[in-house]
């Protein structure tokens, strides 16, 4: 019971580390906070879905698609709605304000379009919905195969931010995007790259997410929700915390939902986040970044 | 001044006792329209009563909005009617006060992302709560209050928030607010506990949200957790808000009745398209207006007036 509790709330911490590390690259690099973010995790979750229902295309293959697709739609959204807010705020708190505005009102147009495209239906398909033995314990594999993915992709971003150059400029500006210019980085740039890259990890999100649970189009505001919540607890723009955040709010979500009533698991979640709002409010891992 | 106050206050009283009229006149359907209006408006002038000064966004109207419904509803057999619009309003100023304890000596973006969640937490948990311990999710509101009665009460409601506001503009407290909105630095080394104006301010305008909801409960009949904790009603006051303007008297209400029948207009006819609608203009109003119609209005006005007087000075010369 225990180690099954344990397992599946790691698989599930996986994914919202995948979804998470999107938005502390868009908040902690590009400065923009999206709270339509979750609605571009559906939106491929959907895309997902009508890929493998309509085409018989693999969700692993989807990913192929869905992670240019949501890189070309950050990459827009930036260009198109982001820079002029980032060029008219005269401070941190402005741009803040207005792009949680503006990302507000994003919300609401991406979740109509799903909704006339795709109703309101709770949406779902069956993909590798096999049980694989592991410790003794029975999970999905399409589970697991979403755990894999997850991991594979924060170890690839980990390193892409770490040993190349052009991930070492994306940092720099995390920290100080006053005097990442002064050694050469064009700062409009890396805050499009990397609200770029945070659409792309979305959109992947969004494909693992719709491997195993079942998604509707206004369930995105939770995805936002918990994502925001990871993000603060590990430390805006960390990457290392995102994850480890991730997992635990993932383990701590399972276990109340086998020990006291699924019900209660978003109640966790704000207890959790209250937590660390009062206790930490940078972050269990202090932050990289701001 | 004297005078000015005079006048003001008389043209408030006349224009209340107006408005308290229409239903003598109005048929049924303009009463409803009458109370969606002034819900409306309500909700606005209260959300920018704490809004509009700190430039704290709250997302979380509905929270309070759809507490206030679910507490006559689920009071509305035990309690006498003034009762339950005092334990509703107990009830909001319970939650505004630990909401604001945990949130508002932080930066404004946590507030932010905490209220974006709190009308979800707060339904789920309703939710919970009916499946668990009463065994039913949805629940029939009964109560002998006639439409008229809801809309004189909407009336009352939305004159005080307007007298509130009012008098917040011109007390020592309006002006802690107006230089924390300016700058929290500045504020604290002036001596104002910043966290404990905040905090009242957001008691007060959530236990008016929390009254609207409550005051308007018994025109649904029925009411469930979906129904009354509709993510779109925070939407709503907010651009209504920032349509007019949060920090102005007027702009609240300016930005409100425009929007109100706008979206009565859309949602008959474009229903399925209406959420994408409103986004799209929303973010026009972010884009065009960050400020508000008001401000912006008069800024051109001055800029008008401005060049007037250098042509006619330069047509002088």
């Amino acid at each position: 019971m225990l180690v099954t509790a344990l397992l599946s709330g790691l698989v599930l911490g996986g994914t919202y580390a995948l979804v998470a590390m999107g938005l502390t690259l868009q908040y902690g690099i590009a400065r923009i906070m999206n709270l339509a973010y979750g609605e571009v995790v559906i939106a491929a979750a959907f895309l997902a879905y009508t890929l493998f229902t309509a085409w018989g295309i693999s969700p692993v293959a989807g990913l192929l698609i869905a992670a240019p697709a949501g890189f070309a739609l950050g990459y827009v959204i930036y260009g198109v709605m982001m820079r002029p807010l980032v060029a008219r705020a005269w401070d941190k708190a402005s741009l803040e304000i207005d792009s949680i505005l503006a990302t507000f009102g994003l919300l609401f147009v991406i979740q109509g379009v799903l909704l006339v495209v795709f109703g309101a239906n709770f949406t779902s398909y069956s993909y590798l919905n096999v049980a694989v033995n592991v410790l003794g314990t029975t999970l999905a594999a399409n589970r697991l195969l979403a755990f894999v993915l997850a991991a594979v992709f924060a170890g690839g971003l980990y390193l892409l931010l770490t040993r190349t150059l052009w991930g070492t400029a994306l940092r720099a500006v995390s920290v100080a995007p006053g005097s990442a210019p002064l050694v050469g980085i064009d700062v409009d740039r890396a805050a499009r790259m990397a609200f770029a890259l945070g659409g792309a990890l979305a959109a992947a999100g969004g494909v693992v997410i719709s491997m195993y649970q079942t998604f509707t189009a206004t369930s995105g505001v939770v995805f936002t929700m918990k994502a925001l919540i990871v993000v603060i607890m590990g430390g805006v723009g960390n990457i290392l915390g995102a994850l480890s955040a991730g997992l635990i709010l993932g383990v701590v979500e399972t276990f109340v939902a086998t020990y006291l009533d699924p019900g209660l698991t978003l109640a966790a979640t704000y207890a959790i986040f209250l937590v660390v709002l009062l206790w930490r409010p940078s972050g269990l891992f202090g932050r990289i970044a701001r | 001044m004297n005078r000015d106050i005079v006048f003001a206050t008389a043209g408030f009283v006349a224009v209340v006792a107006a408005l308290a009229s229409v239903p003598v006149f109005a048929g049924p359907y303009g009463v409803t329209l009458m109370i969606g209006l002034l819900g409306y408006v309500t909700l606005a002038s209260a959300w920018s009563l704490f809004s509009g000064p700190t430039r704290y966004v709250s997302l979380a109207t509905v929270a309070f909005f759809g507490l206030g419904a679910y507490t006559v509803a689920v009071f509305g057999e035990s309690l006498s009617y003034p009762l339950l619009l005092v334990v509703a309003g107990l009830i909001g100023l319970g939650l505004a006060v630990v909401v604001g304890l945990a949130t508002l000596r932080l930066a404004g973006v946590y507030f932010v992302i905490f209220t974006f969640g709190l009308a979800e937490l707060v339904r789920q948990l309703v939710t919970w709560y009916e499946v668990n311990m009463t065994g039913t999710l949805g629940r029939y509101i009964f109560l002998p209050v006639t439409p008229e009665g809801i809309y004189w009460q909407l009336l009352a409601l939305a004159a005080l928030t307007f007298v509130i506001a009012w008098a917040i503009g011109r007390s020592r407290i309006g002006l802690a607010l107006k230089v924390i909105g300016d700058d929290e630095v500045v504020a604290s080394h002036c001596g104002i506990d910043i966290a404990r104006v905040k905090l009242a301010l957001f008691a007060v305008s959530s236990v008016i949200i929390t009254l609207v909801g409550a005051i308007q409960a018994p025109r649904w009949t029925y009411v469930e957790p979906s129904i009354a904790f509709n993510p779109t009603i925070s939407f709503l006051t907010l651009i209504m808000a920032l349509l007019g303007g949060a920090n102005r008297l007027y702009g609240p209400m300016l930005g409100a009745v425009p929007l109100f029948l706008l979206f009565e207009w859309l949602s008959a006819n474009f229903p399925n398209h209406y959420s994408i609608i409103l986004g799209l203009l929303f973010i026009a109003i972010v884009f065009v207006l960050p400020r508000g119609v008001l401000a912006f209005v008069e800024e051109h006005w001055t800029r008008l007036r401005g060049n007037d007087t250098r042509a006619g000075k330069g047509a002088a010369e």
